[in-house]
This record gives C-alpha cells, sequence and structure tokens, in this order.
C-alpha cells in the first residue's frame, strides 16, 4: 500500500514538474459530466433514477414553508420559483453591496433567511440548506454560467485564481496541477476532471448523499494534506467564484451525480 | 419531506412488460462504523420492500448493510389490467413508507 502510494505520488511530481501550467482552452473545456460511465451518465439524466432530485423534492417543500418570526416562506416574496430563480444560481457567487464581498448560494439564502424571514441561519451541509441551494439551483438547469460578470467581483477572482495557482500541503500540489495540468489523465482509478463545478449542490456516490462545492473543496484540500478553510470563508468563496467564472458559458447540470 | 420517488410508465398495452423504478431516501447506516469515540453507530437500513399489483405482491426483496444509501430499486412486470401499484419500505428503527402509483391499461 505504501509503496503503491509512493508511485502514485513520483509519478505526480514527475507529471507536474512537466506541465503545461496553462489555462485550459475554451474549446477543450469539458464538464465532469463526460469523464463519468455510461451507467453513472443515465443515473444523472433520468429524474426519477438521481438521489439528488430527493433533495430538490425536500427544497421545494421548504421553499413554500413558512420559516421564522416573520411567518414569511421564500414563495411569498420571490413567488414560483420556476419563474424567479431561473439563472439565479448560474450567476453565483455574487458580490453583496452590505457585506462589501462576494457570497455563495448557501450564504445568500441564509442571509435571506436571517434578514427577511428572522430565522436562523441554517448550518453548512444540512439537509435543509442542501435541500434549498439544490431545489434553487435546479432552476437553472441548462443556464449557460456566468458568474463573475459584475465588474466588482475582479479583485475577487483574482485571488480566488492566485490560490487555484498556490501549491500548498505536504503533497506541495496546487489545484492547477491536476485540474490544468493533468485533466487527461488518471489518479489511480478515477479520472482527474478539469473541475468545473456545473451541478452543484451535487450528489456524490462516494458521500452518499449531496453535498456543496464547499464541501468537494475541503475534501480536495485535505487530500493534498494541507488545512482545509472552514465551511464559508472568504478563501473558499474566492476558490467558488474563480472556478464558477472559470466554467463561464458552461451549462448548470445540479442537481448532479459524479462517482 | 420527500422520501421517494417512483416511476411507473401511465399507459401500457395489455401483456406489455413495464420497467418499474423506484427511489427511496435512507441513509442505509451499516452498524459496522464508528464515531470518533470508539462508540458503534447503530444499524440503521431498510431491510424489506415490496411491491403489490391490485394488491397481489410481485416483487420482494430483503436489504441488507452492504446496499448504498437511497437504495434504487427496479423490476419489470407485465400489465395485466389498469389499476394501483403499493410500494412498502420496512426498517431498523421502526421505518416504515409506502408510496402508489397508477397504469392504465389498454
Amino acid at each position: 500500500m505504501m509503496w503503491a502510494r509512493t508511485i502514485i505520488v513520483a509519478a505526480l511530481l514527475v507529471a507536474t514538474s512537466i506541465g503545461r501550467a496553462a489555462e485550459i482552452p475554451q474549446a477543450e473545456r469539458r464538464s465532469g459530466f463526460s469523464f463519468m460511465t455510461p451507467d453513472t451518465q443515465a443515473m444523472q439524466n433520468e429524474d426519477t433514477a438521481n438521489p439528488g432530485m430527493l433533495w430538490v423534492l425536500d427544497g421545494e417543500a421548504l421553499w413554500s414553508g413558512k420559516a421564522g418570526t416573520s411567518g414569511k416562506a421564500c414563495a411569498d416574496c420571490h413567488g414560483d420559483a420556476r419563474a424567479s430563480m431561473k439563472g439565479v444560481a448560474a450567476r453565483y457567487p455574487a458580490f453583496d453591496k452590505a457585506l462589501a464581498r462576494p457570497v455563495n448560494l448557501e450564504q445568500r439564502i441564509n442571509l435571506c433567511r436571517s434578514q427577511h424571514q428572522q430565522a436562523t441561519p441554517l448550518a453548512y451541509e444540512s439537509r435543509e440548506l442542501l435541500a434549498l441551494t439544490a431545489f434553487v439551483a435546479q432552476q437553472s438547469r441548462g443556464v449557460a454560467i456566468e458568474t463573475g460578470a459584475d465588474p466588482q467581483l475582479a479583485p475577487f477572482i483574482d485571488r480566488g485564481r492566485e490560490l487555484f495557482l498556490r501549491r500548498q500541503g505536504q503533497l506541495n500540489l496546487a489545484c492547477a496541477n491536476c485540474h490544468d495540468d493533468n485533466w487527461d489523465k488518471r489518479l489511480a482509478g478515477s479520472a482527474i476532471t478539469q473541475g468545473h463545478p456545473t451541478g452543484y449542490p451535487e450528489y456524490r456516490l462516494e458521500w452518499q448523499s449531496l453535498g456543496s462545492l464547499q464541501h468537494r473543496l475541503r475534501g480536495c484540500i485535505t487530500g493534498i494534506r494541507a488545512q482545509a478553510y472552514d465551511y464559508g470563508a472568504p478563501e473558499l468563496v474566492e476558490l467558488e467564484l474563480y472556478l464558477m467564472s472559470r466554467a463561464r458559458g458552461m451549462p448548470i447540470e445540479t442537481p448532479a451525480v459524479r462517482p | 419531506m420527500a422520501s421517494a420517488l417512483i416511476n411507473v410508465p401511465r399507459r401500457a398495452k395489455r401483456g406489455e412488460i413495464v420497467e418499474i423504478k423506484t427511489l427511496m431516501s435512507h441513509i442505509m447506516e451499516t452498524g459496522y462504523r464508528r464515531t470518533a469515540a470508539g462508540e458503534v453507530i447503530p444499524r440503521n437500513i431498510v431491510t424489506s420492500f415490496a411491491c403489490r399489483y391490485n394488491g397481489v405482491e410481485i416483487f420482494r426483496a430483503d436489504l441488507f448493510p452492504a446496499i448504498a444509501a437511497n437504495p434504487f430499486i427496479t423490476f419489470f412486470t407485465v400489465a395485466t389490467e389498469s389499476g394501483k401499484f403499493d410500494f412498502e419500505w420496512i426498517g431498523d428503527e421502526g421505518f416504515s413508507e409506502t408510496a402508489s402509483a397508477s397504469i392504465t391499461v389498454e
């Protein structure tokens, strides 16, 4: 086992040292979907086989359920989500004027809860927050990602990009070493994808649950033996923002299924 | 909270073979895992699934700890007459869920 790991790490180090370290050209960008087996693709494509839909249905119920001391439901302000939320997830993370920094979709939902519903914010990765986020994001299924169009976001995208390119952890790897330079190769048995966050929150077979992009990012950061940022940390939101702006033009797949 | 997703064709010809797909929301905790403190997390799985077609049982399955969360069970049957499919999932900790779907046979 140790021997196999050493080989993998050595192979990675060799691969990264001759890496191209260049961004993926527009025409070569591929969703994680295209790296999957036909079985897993079929699971995502069919709503009654896609376990992520269980969360979407929960989210639909939460959308019209009253919350907090205001006694208001999401639907009381936003109406029918199919119209009001279409395309919203394709623009997140987005700049929040009051906070003067970008917030992701989960944070926007919690801001809405605390400011307009007088309700307690939902915990990151809780069933409720994932369900609401999945329901809102699913309304944008098929809509092209346009995150980052707001010029106020520019310095935050730059910081996210810097983090994407920065080597870190005991393995001394940057996100880019795998997801820009080696996405056409495999790491052990798994495909290294290009890291486009097109389907979050997504159902990962490995998690046996729905999870957020920050859940995924924290997993990757732990994988390179670095200290992961806390959920909701500005660094993670900036990284999320950079990744979404890097995936601009690709269609939203929420709720995606991944291995 | 939603718990089951059912896919049954709404219409079928008499004698046609139809596929029935069911997805149940369940954590399927194996009973083999432990907490950080070393305590066993008790088993909590769906133990049995059954489908009745107009009251007659046409499919039954026993489930075990190796089955992943949110069990997805599909099977085939012959569409003989219009009516109702009743689904039932039973599990640990008093878990019990039902769902149904109708079919029109022409």
